[in-house]
């Protein structure tokens, strides 16, 4: 059927957007324990970062490369040093509720001091369509697929085949061992921290020409990322770009044919699904109930 | 004790009394979403209501008063909102602003009409104005007002025999949608897909595909702003062909700017629009733009039409008097040539819903361009 | 020096009630309906406190009971059925829906409670939205009565204050009773130390489970009182934003103090007040606070004050074991 493949190219389209925004969430959390809830919001800062870089009179490339240096910065550095150190002692959840006050501040600075209506945010992938197989596929879209997949190959490559890579994931694993081995744990977060940013800023510059550069367009992104990290798989990088694709997908089935009303509940009820069939997620290893 | 609030209440009596006798600002209170789903609908109009009191201070006042608002954030939410109606009304505003979201309005309207404040709106729900509330005013048409011009459209010129409607979940799309859905039932129009969308939604293909599927005559968009832009571009990429038509919204500046090309052939009926080829909304829109730095939308319109309805009313009293404000207002006919803020000649009914203008428009090469106007009824 | 200290705590607790009844009979009607809100929100940032600060659990959702409990008596009041059996159908229905939200959520890690609640408050909204049988949907239900207690109408503002304080008055003494029961005890215990809770043969899941139940239905209460607030309810306010305030509220307050929520809700409602003058930056200024203060103080507000009282009784207690070193004292 003509139409259910539509329906699927579309959904993958969106789902390598939300698979992108989750693998610097589920790579943050595995090296870290940082639950950021704030990951939609750090999706959509970089594009604003450039577009006020813009309205300074630089350049597209230019402002391309001041927002991505302001994202290492901030979204990075800063966001380590500033809030995830401090609060780091105190448990998992008081730094999670702390990322949940950071997505609101990032929100509403943006919308203060940008504007609260969407501005169009142009495009590195020219914006055309080709035809694949007799379907029209929008360029962009195929742009962010590339990403994705780029991006997950790259970091499983550096993980399992690099040496810093392979004390990031000692780190992950057991930082106290690791820290006794000689890994330098605090470098090793650091640099996850700096993974992240430089993510979440490509993702910004291929997803906001598509989504519209909006204060409020963080809110959808970041929980989609989270449902689909999770179904995914939370300790699999893999498990990402898996359950990305998959909430993509299955999102745009449910509008097709169960009801364009309860489009949103579908994927969340698939969540609640595997939290209790396979907490683990799809691709996930499953991990030690901690006490 | 009670002597002594006796004595506080009849002070305050007076110094209120004696500060209206002597040319005090006159007092106006706003209630918008600044914050939450509504903020441009909130900071439009916030915007629109500073533009207009500015240059009517500027030039005097009203009376030779001042004019002074204070403006609220409701944050998109009813029970804010009500709250900071009522907060506003226990200052005793001259008139009430805002809310914008039909919701809100619904909430805090019985609250003004308790108090006897005349409460001046942007909401278009039907229903606001069908409760016999008598101090509450539109600002733009009521969604009974505009849907039937865009059946007559769909029906007469384009003759479409089957329509897919595509709007967004929330008070204000719904609304439009039962209304018009009950205009089409009437003229024997088919509803061959019926859509509801999310507000920020980013992917419309599942819908444009659905459409697609059901092959109407005519589609009739009722989205927001950023969605319309992005489903017009989505319905270019697979290929829809049927007349794309909308209210307001689905033809704005905005959305063109947002869409490009894709935008090009969409039409739809607009009873507010800073592209309209009346010198007096040019001008409007030169001085907002110069004073906030972007086009403004229909919303800002509406709080700056809402001022100078304050201005021609007060006018025609010859005095400052709450009470007496809404009886003027109902029937009043405000035309352009007298009050040039007013912008196009509007009357106002017993209800509270406005007789005004319209127009259809099309865009064409990036443009809004007037295909017919709509002249008012009386 | 502990009797005094009893006995100032009492007074403070009879002039506090005092005021709460007594002050607002001269506040205007926006005044009453700020400390009725403030109440109402009390009751539900309570029962979050019993899920979060005593049993541990992230709930994401407290929003959403606040919601069911307010359709319900939106849809029953306007049917003609008193408040009060409004009232035991949101409890039940409440308590019902957290058991059964918490039963399988609570078998995994327990960050994943959050996420559960987190989808459930998403859908709790859709429904509410898209029943328009039973909801009216995005149109909303209007003129929800306002009840008669005993006879007397609460139409005015002020009597309907009173309602509102008497509830949180009732709902505080039942808290109170269930943290000084048995029950309250394991809480504690799970709180403290799972591990060894555990090993004394506490079903720790079994009393997580229990916590979060209960205080999910503490939020349906909030909401049976909601609805005859603000008279009109629509699916809006029941989102996510509502949970998150509420959790700000458990947060700042101080979670696991008894009056965390009672400080923490009055922030949150009185806040927007005094950061009026920031105009648009007052949720910002809001947000950063609160990361600062978790910063400092995980524990809230009253964690600081907790935290400053110690050590005071420590350095006091240090001061006269240093001034007598030849008697052997034990620590008060």
């Amino acid at each position: 059927m003509s139409n259910l493949f539509d329906l699927l190219v579309a959904g993958l389209a969106t789902g390598a957007i939300y698979a992108v925004v989750a693998v610097g969430f589920t790579l943050l959390w595995q090296t870290s324990q940082t639950i950021n809830f704030a990951q939609g919001e750090f999706v959509m800062l970089p594009a604003f970062l450039m577009l006020a870089a813009m309205q300074a009179g630089a350049p597209f490339w230019l402002a391309i490369v001041i927002g991505i240096l302001l994202s290492l910065l901030l979204l990075g550095l800063g966001f380590k040093l500033l809030l995830v150190d401090p609060m780091l002692r105190h448990g998992v959840l008081p730094l999670a509720i702390a990322t949940m006050a950071l997505a609101i501040d990032i929100k509403e600075a943006v919308k203060q001091f940008f504007s609260a209506e969407a501005s169009p945010f142009p495009s590195v992938v020219p914006a055309g369509d080709i035809s694949l197989l007799g379907h029209t596929v929008s360029l962009q879209s195929i742009g962010v697929l590339v990403l994705a997949i780029v991006a997950v190959v790259g970091l499983t490559l550096f993980l399992n085949h690099t040496s810093i890579g392979h004390q990031m994931q000692a780190t992950a694993q057991n930082p106290t061992v690791a820290r006794i081995i000689g890994v330098p744990v605090e470098r090793m977060i650091l640099l996850t921290f700096l993974i992240n940013a430089l993510l979440v800023a490509l993702a910004s510059l291929l997803i906001t020409p598509i989504y519209l550069a909006k204060f409020s367009s963080g809110e959808v992104l970041g929980q989609a990322a989270f449902i689909a990290a999770i179904v995914g798989g939370f300790n699999q990088v893999r498990g990402a770009i898996a359950g990305g694709l998959l909430i993509g997908v299955v999102d745009n089935l449910a509008a097709a044919y169960v009801s364009t009303q309860y489009r949103a509940a579908v994927p969340l009820i698939l969540l609640i699904a595997v939290i209790l069939f396979r907490p683990q997620g799809l691709l996930g290893r499953p991990e030690e109930r901690t006490v | 004790m009670k002597s002594g609030i006796l004595a506080c209440v009849l002070l305050a009596t007076i110094w209120n009394g004696a500060a209206l006798a002597q040319g005090a600002p006159i007092k106006l209170a706003d209630v918008a979403e600044l914050s939450g789903g509504g903020a441009t609908v909130g900071t439009n109009w916030k915007n629109g209501i500073d533009l207009a009191i500015e240059e009517i201070n500027a030039k005097g006042g009203i009376l030779g008063r001042k004019l002074e608002v204070t403006h609220a954030d409701s944050q998109s939410n009813p029970g804010v909102a009500r709250a900071q109606v009522q907060k506003a009304l226990d200052g005793e505003p001259y008139v009430l602003l805002g809310p914008g979201y039909s919701g809100s309005v619904k909430v805090t309207a019985p609250l003004a009409a308790e108090a006897g404040i005349t409460q001046i709106m942007g909401g278009e729900a039907a229903e606001l104005t069908q409760a016999g509330n008598k101090f509450l005013f539109r600002t733009s048409f009521g969604q009974q007002s505009s849907m039937p011009k865009v059946a007559k459209y769909i029906n007469d010129e384009i003759k479409a025999k089957t329509v897919a409607i595509v709007w967004v979940n929330n008070d204000f799309g719904k609304g439009g949608r039962d209304v018009i859905a009950k205009e089409f039932a009437r003229y024997g129009i088919k509803v061959v897909a019926d859509q509801s969308t999310e507000a920020g939604q980013a992917d419309f293909a599942a819908d444009v595909s659905k459409i697609k599927a059901a092959a109407p005559d005519a589609v009739f968009i009722y989205l927001n702003e950023e969605e319309s832009a992005r489903i017009l571009k989505e319905l270019k990429r697979q290929g829809v062909t049927a007349p794309l038509i909308g209210e307001t919204t689905l033809v704005g500046q905005k959305v063109v700017e947002l869409a490009g090309d894709a935008a090009n052939g969409a039409r739809g009926h607009v009873g507010l629009t800073t592209d309209a080829p009346i010198e007096l909304i040019k001008a409007f829109r030169e001085k907002f733009v110069k004073k906030y730095n972007y086009v403004p939308d229909h919303n800002g319109i509406k709080g700056y039409l809402a001022i100078y309805m304050i201005k021609a009313t007060t006018e025609k009293m010859g005095k400052i008097d709450s009470k007496a404000f809404a009886d003027t207002l109902h029937g009043l006919t405000i035309k352009a040539a007298d009050e040039p803020g007013i912008l196009m000649d509007v009357t106002f009914d017993q209800n509270g819903d406005i007789d005004r203008q319209g127009f259809l428009v099309e865009i064409v090469e990036g443009k809004q361009v007037i295909t017919k106007v709509l002249p008012k009824l009386n | 020096m502990t009797g005094t200290m009893r006995y100032l705590q009492i007074a403070l607790g009879v002039v506090v009630i005092a005021g709460l009844v007594l002050v607002p009979m001269n506040f205007n009607r926006y005044g009453l309906f700020i400390l009725s809100q403030w109440a109402v929100m009390t009751i539900a940032a309570m029962g979050l406190n019993l899920t979060l600060g005593y049993a541990g659990q992230v709930s994401l959702a407290q929003g959403a009971f606040v919601g069911i409990g307010a359709y319900a008596a939106a849809i029953m009041t306007t049917q003609g059925a008193p408040l009060i059996a409004a009232l035991v159908v949101a409890i039940i229905l409440c308590f019902a829906v957290g058991w059964l939200l918490g039963y399988p959520a609570l078998r995994v890690q327990h960050h994943y409670l959050a996420f559960v609640t987190l989808a459930f408050s998403t859908l709790a909204f859709l429904v509410f939205r898209n029943e328009e049988w039973l909801t009216k949907g995005i149109y909303g239900i209007s003129n929800i009565p306002r009840p008669h207690v005993f006879g007397f109408a609460t139409n005015r503002p002020l009597p309907f204050y009173y309602l509102c304080l008497g509830s949180l008055g009732l709902v505080s003494l039942a808290m109170w009773w269930l943290i000084r029961s048995p029950w309250g005890r394991a809480f504690l215990a799970l709180r403290e130390n799972p591990i060894r809770a555990l090993s004394l043969g506490i079903d720790t899941r079994r009393y997580t489970l229990m916590a979060f139940a209960i205080g999910s239905a503490l939020g349906g209460v909030a909401g049976t009182l909601y609805a005859p607030l603000t008279q009109y309810i629509d699916p809006v306010p029941f989102n996510l934003s509502l949970s998150l305030d509420l959790l700000m509220m458990v947060i700042v307050g101080g979670a696991g103090f008894f009056f965390g929520p009672f400080l923490g809700a009055m922030i949150a409602v009185l806040l927007p007040e005094w950061l009026r003058f920031t105009q648009g930056y007052y949720l910002m200024l809001y947000a950063i606070a609160v990361i600062l203060l978790l910063i400092y103080s995980p524990t809230g507000i009253l964690g600081i004050l907790d935290r400053y009282l110690s050590e005071r009784r420590t350095k006091t207690a240090s001061a006269l074991r240093a001034v007598a070193p030849s008697r052997l004292e034990t620590a008060p």
